[in-house]
């Protein structure tokens, strides 16, 4: 049977298992809309109110279910409002398919009216994307776009679509599998390197697993358990990769990096071996290059052969899927006859101990003084019984959120890692509570940070997504106001947010309930309070003290071992 | 160093400025670039000449090999292989002398006149880049007025080849 372009477009995303989308709506997309409102009971459209937030929320969706998240925009500025969203998926490697409408053919190239090449802008920040000029082709088109965003390294993918495809007919036809001779991801680790692995890991006297957001997207969480208690070896997380190992474990040493614990960089300094699995050696992990683990041996297992030996040179590369390259390793360590050496593990953990000691995370709430935002992060842990899906923004709340939220299982932290987006935050969490709509779902953010998405309230109200916005107000831009303090002596140029909204009044003129919680005492109590409505948005105002730092921090240039702790 | 790297990949639109772009949006250096569809025309061969370290020559490859469009990638400068640029030079010939001087340089370089008109002569050239450099050097003595090149192509020697 023929159907048109909008038709088909529909019939693709049901095809592809998709319930639910995020877009809005304009000139260029009106007949996919118009399919849209024929089909509502097969697909769950949420709009939003800016394509950013589209993005966005496709993206925490994705984040939550490690399925594809889908976005829809018009062309001109709706496209150009998606671009953030775009990159930030690029760079935190979240499999996403955003269509964007075009103008017609026949225009395009013209400046037509809200044209712009979209694809010539979203390029360098997409894993791929596609002009559909013939309607004979969109169904393959949709078909490679879901494809590539889901497999190997996932990324985001970008289909425009010009107006006049939509009503163009044709044949419809899905094709079930797909092949392209240009684009082949291994997922099979290389045997030989895998055994390679195992005797270094078996010599090693002083290992360390360094796991990243990789064995998040893999699904891998539970295998690397295995390995781990297998190996008897110390772990430490990426910001990305939390959750992908429990964080109460007493194996697992905290995140690493920039505000990394004390012993997670301590221990990869002076390791003599580095496991890196899934993890792609950021500069906020590494530190200065040129002091990065200097006496450590490196395995690194990266699906996208161009993370490994990109910034550390490699001596054992296994490109291939997490999971299954874990399970390669188990199967090896397994018929292995020899075992790690216990002995040397001892003394390494006796050391490790000894960094612990530090108590690096340690603060104090002064329960007469300001709100601590570790406190708030603490005690939102224990009222969810650290089981909460939380999203959150840029700044110190978000390494906050990190350090004092011990995550315990994968897919449940949702940030913005690469690109470090200001505003994801709220529009992730209606991502992630759409495709949980019976979980918790927390949006740790700061009073910056939400304002640069904070319209998304109204879709919250709409769709009735009852999230519990948790604002750690400082009144500063904090992270911006941390580094003056420490590297610009107190010039606090313009990370001073003057003139903040009255947030409890601005959740409930949105029509949710706002709270505001100034004092210590208070913070358990009101948590419980706002928990306990299961059916309302509360937005959470904590006046937390002002000048708090992140702590610890390796400042620019220094090595992982050069921490500044206090 | 210098890499030599053929490139086979989608003949579609938009190829092309994925490669570019990546260069430029990474900071590696292109010396030369040129493409053309292959005997299969569902395929473009692009050849691109780059400088840099190996360490930065390797990561190259591996980021063009990530590109979807690019099926396959070969770094020449790991094979035996034949290097061949192609050259047009416009030559300003309005004295007699000149034309007989360029026509016996022309010769000397094995290169062919194409093109004849009162005042100049066009002459094609190919061969490797160093050559083709000596040529337009004979010729500052006279009048240059336009020179055309390729960009280098290459192939390997012997057995290696890349195909799908
Ligand atoms: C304010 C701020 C502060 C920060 N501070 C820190 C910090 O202190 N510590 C820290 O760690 N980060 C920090 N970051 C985050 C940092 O910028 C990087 O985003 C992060 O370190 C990257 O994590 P990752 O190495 O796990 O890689 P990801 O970005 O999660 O990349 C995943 C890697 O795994 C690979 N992969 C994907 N799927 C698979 C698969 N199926 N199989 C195998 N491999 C796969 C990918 O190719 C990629 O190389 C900070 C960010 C911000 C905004
Ligand atoms: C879109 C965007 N613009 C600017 C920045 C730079 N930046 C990083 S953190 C930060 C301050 C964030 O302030 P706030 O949300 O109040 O969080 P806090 O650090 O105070 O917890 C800024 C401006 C950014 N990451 N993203
Ligand atoms: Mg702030």
């Amino acid at each position: 049977m023929e159907l048109t372009g909008a038709e088909i477009f529909v019939e693709c995303l049901k095809e592809e298992g998709v319930d639910t989308i995020f877009g809005y709506p304009g000139g260029a997309v009106l007949f996919l809309y118009d399919e849209l409102y024929k089909q509502q009971d097969n697909i769950n459209h949420i709009l939003v109110r800016h394509e950013q937030g589209a993005v966005h929320a496709a993206e925490g969706y994705a984040k939550a279910t490690n399925k594809p998240g889908v976005a829809l925009v018009t062309s001109g500025p709706g496209a150009t409002n998606a671009v953030t969203g775009i990159a930030d998926a690029y760079m935190d490697s979240v499999p996403l398919v955003v269509f964007t409408g075009q103008v017609p053919r026949h225009l395009i190239g013209n400046d037509a009216f809200q044209e712009v090449d979209i694809v010539g802008i979203t390029r360098p920040c997409v894993k791929h994307n596609f002009l559909v000029t013939d309607v004979n082709e969109l169904a393959m088109t949709i078909k490679k776009a879901f494809y590539i965003a889901s497999t190997g390294r996932p990324g985001p993918v970008l289909v425009d679509i010009p107006k006049d495809i939509t009503t163009a007919r044709c044949e419809f036809h899905y094709p079930a599998e797909i092949t392209m001779r240009s684009y082949n991801p291994t997922v099979k680790g290389n045997k030989r390197q895998v055994r390679r692995a195992i005797d270094l890991m078996l010599e090693s006297k002083r290992p360390i697993l360094y796991t990243g957001g990789g064995v998040v997207l893999s699904g891998a969480a539970h295998q690397l358990t295995e390995l781990t208690k297998e190996l008897g070896f110390p772990i430490t997380n990426t910001l990305m990769g939390l959750g992908g190992y429990p964080s109460m474990d007493k194996q697992f040493v905290g995140m690493l990096g920039m505000h990394g614990t004390y012993e997670a960089n301590n221990a990869m300094h002076h390791s003599d071996l580095v496991i890196a699995i899934g993890s792609r050696f950021d500069d906020r992990v590494t530190g200065n290059i040129e002091k990065f683990c200097p006496y450590a041996k490196i395995i690194h297992v990266d699906i996208d052969p161009a993370s490994i030996s990109k910034n550390v040179k490699v001596d054992v590369p296994i490109v291939g899927d997490v999971k299954s390259v874990i399970l390669d390793m188990l199967e090896e360590l397994r018929a292995r006859t020899e075992r790690p050496d216990a002995a040397a593990l001892a003394d390494w953990w006796k050391q490790i101990a000894e960094w612990q000691g530090m108590d690096c995370l340690k603060y104090n709430q002064d329960m007469n003084a300001a709100i601590k935002a570790q406190f708030v992060v603490e005690k939102l842990w224990e009222a969810t019984n650290g089981d909460a899906y939380i999203t959150s923004d840029v700044g110190q709340h978000q390494m906050w959120a990190a350090q004092y939220y011990k995550f315990s299982q994968p897919n449940r932290w949702i940030n913005s890692g690469g690109l470090g987006t200001m505003g994801f935050g709220l529009p992730a969490a209606m991502g992630v509570q759409m495709a949980f709509p019976e979980e918790t779902v927390a949006c740790i953010t700061g009073d910056g940070s939400i304002q640069m998405c904070i319209q998304e309230l109204a879709t919250c109200l709409q769709y009735h997504m009852p999230i519990k916005v948790i604002s750690l107000n400082n009144g500063y831009l904090g992270m911006v106001r941390q580094w003056q303090e420490f590297f610009y002596q107190k010039r606090y140029a313009m990370s001073y947010m003057e003139a903040l909204p009255d947030f409890v009044k601005l959740a409930e003129a949105y029509g949710h309930v706002g709270m505001r919680i100034d004092k210590p005492g208070d913070v358990e109590g009101a948590l419980k309070e706002a928990l306990a409505m299961k059916d309302r948005l509360v937005f959470m105002d904590f006046i937390t003290e002002r000048e708090n730092n992140v702590f610890p921090m390796i400042p620019a240039g220094a090595g992982q071992n050069e921490m500044i702790l206090v | 160093m210098r890499h030599v790297i053929s490139i086979l990949m989608e003949n579609e639109a938009g190829a092309l400025s994925r490669v570019a772009g990546l260069f430029s949006a990474r900071g590696y250096n292109i010396e030369s670039l040129t493409v053309a569809p292959t005997d299969d025309a569902t395929l473009s061969r692009l050849t691109l000449v780059t400088r840099g370290s190996e360490e930065i020559v390797e990561q190259i490859v591996k980021q063009l090999n990530k590109l979807i469009d690019v099926v396959k990638v070969m770094d020449l400068a790991q094979y035996s292989h034949i290097e061949r640029e192609m050259m047009l030079v416009k030559v300003g010939v309005d004295k007699s002398a000149a034309c007989e001087a360029v026509k016996r340089l022309s010769d000397i370089f094995r290169g062919n006149i194409v093109d004849v008109s009162d005042k100049t002569y066009t002459i094609e050239l190919t061969g490797e880049r160093s050559k083709l450099d000596a040529f337009v050097n004979a010729l500052k003595e006279y009048r240059i007025i336009e020179v055309v090149r390729s960009g280098s192509m290459g192939i390997a020697r012997g057995e290696a080849s890349l195909h799908v």
